[in-house]
C-alpha cells in the first residue's frame, strides 16, 4: 500500500514537471540567439546545405567522434561477451528453422537496395536530413535481413573489421588534416569547400560522413551477428 | 492545427501502447508495442520539423531496438530451456502453459522477420 502511494506520489511529480511542455510543443516560429547564429553562418562558413550535419560534423564534431568511440566500444564489449564459449554452448550446434520463401525472395530483392539507400543517406547528408549514423543503421537492416533469410550465413569477418577500422582511421585522419591544414581538429576546411548544393561541396563533411556510415553499420552488422549467438 | 491534432493524436497513441506494453503478459507483444512508441514518435519528430530525428529514431528505435529485443527474448528462452529444467520465473508466462520447449527459440525468431 505504502509502495503504490509512493508510485503514484513520484507519477504526480512527474506530470507537474512535465505539464508546462504539453504547452509549448510545436513548431517555434523564431529561432533563438544560438539557432540563429548557426542558420546564418553555417551556409557561409561550410557551404553546407544542410544546417544539422554542419553542426553535428563541424561545430560539434569532437562530440561526435565521442559518439563514434562509445559505439565502437559498445560493439567490442557485445562481440566479446555473446560468444559460443561464453554461452555455454560451444562446439554445439544450435539447430536453425529455415526462412520461408517469402523473405528470402525478399532478402534478394531489398539486400542491394537497402545497401544502396544507406549509402545514399550518407553521401548526401549534408544536402539532405540523414547522414551517417541513419545511413549506417539502414545498411545493417540490410545485413540483418540476409542473416534472417538463410540463418546457417555469417557476416565475413575480415572484411567488417577492415572497413570498421579503415573508416575509423580515416575520420581521425580528416580531422588530422583538419588541424594542418585548416584551422583545427575536425574543421573541413582543409579540402575545398566548393558550391552550396553540389555532391562534392562542404569540404571533407561528406567524406567524414562515409566514413562515420560505413564505420556504424560495420559495428552494428556486428553486434547483429553476435546476437545471432553462433559465434565461436 | 491539422499538425497540432495528429500530434495529439500520436502522443495519445504512443502514451496508450506504452501502458500497454506494461500491461500485457506476453513480452512478445510488449517488445512490438515499444516499437509502436518509436514508431508514432519518430513521426511526431518528422511532424515538428525535425527530419533528421525522425530518420533515427525510425531506423534506430522502431527497427533496430526492436529486432535486438526479439534476439535477446529468442536467446534467453533458449538458454533456460538448455540449462534447467526448473520452472522459471518468467512473468510472460502464466504456470498453466508447460515449459518452454527448445524449438520456441526458433519460432520467436522467425516471428522478427
Amino acid at each position: 500500500m505504502m509502495r503504490k502511494i509512493l508510485v503514484a506520489l513520484a507519477l504526480a511529480g512527474f506530470a507537474w514537471a512535465f505539464l508546462p511542455l504539453v504547452f509549448e510543443a510545436g513548431v517555434i516560429g523564431e529561432p533563438g540567439q544560438l539557432a540563429s547564429s548557426y542558420l546564418e553562418n553555417s551556409p557561409k562558413d561550410f557551404a553546407a546545405a544542410n544546417v544539422v550535419t554542419a553542426i553535428v560534423v563541424s561545430y560539434r564534431g569532437f562530440d561526435t567522434l565521442g559518439e563514434v568511440a562509445v559505439l565502437f566500444a559498445a560493439t567490442a564489449g557485445v562481440g566479446s561477451l555473446l560468444t559460443k564459449k561464453r554461452l555455454g554452448i560451444a562446439g554445439e550446434k544450435i539447430p536453425m528453422q529455415n526462412a520461408t520463401e517469402v523473405l528470402r525472395t525478399a532478402t534478394r530483392l531489398l539486400t542491394g537496395l537497402l545497401i544502396m539507400f544507406g549509402a545514399y543517406i550518407f553521401m548526401h547528408g549534408h544536402l539532405t536530413p540523414g547522414g551517417g549514423f541513419q545511413g549506417g543503421v539502414v545498411i545493417a537492416t540490410a545485413v540483418l535481413l540476409s542473416l534472417l533469410s538463410s540463418p546457417e550465413s555469417h557476416v565475413a569477418h575480415g572484411l567488417m573489421t577492415a572497413v570498421e577500422s579503415l573508416s575509423g582511421a580515416s575520420y581521425v585522419g580528416l580531422g588530422l588534416l583538419g588541424a594542418f591544414l585548416a584551422w583545427g581538429f575536425l574543421d573541413p576546411r582543409a579540402l575545398p569547400l566548393g558550391r552550396i548544393g553540389a555532391l562534392l561541396s562542404a569540404g571533407a563533411i561528406p567524406f567524414i560522413y562515409s566514413a562515420i556510415g560505413l564505420k556504424v553499420g560495420a559495428e552494428l552488422s556486428g553486434i547483429l551477428e553476435a546476437l545471432k549467438g553462433d559465434r565461436e | 492545427m491539422i499538425v497540432d491534432l495528429a500530434i495529439a493524436a500520436l502522443g495519445l497513441f504512443m502514451a496508450g501502447a506504452g501502458i500497454g506494453a506494461i500491461k500485457t503478459k506476453s513480452i512478445l507483444v510488449s517488445i512490438i508495442l515499444s516499437g509502436g512508441v518509436s514508431l508514432a514518435a519518430s513521426v511526431v519528430f518528422l511532424l515538428m520539423g525535425a527530419p533528421d530525428v525522425a530518420m533515427t529514431e525510425a531506423a534506430i528505435g522502431s527497427a533496430l531496438t526492436t529486432v535486438v529485443f526479439l534476439y535477446a527474448l529468442a536467446r534467453s528462452r533458449q538458454a533456460d530451456s538448455e540449462t534447467s529444467d526448473m520452472p522459471i520465473d518468467n512473468p510472460a508466462k502464466d504456470s498453466t502453459i508447460p515449459p518452454v520447449d527448445s524449438s520456441l527459440g526458433q519460432t520467436e525468431t522467425g516471428a522478427a522477420s
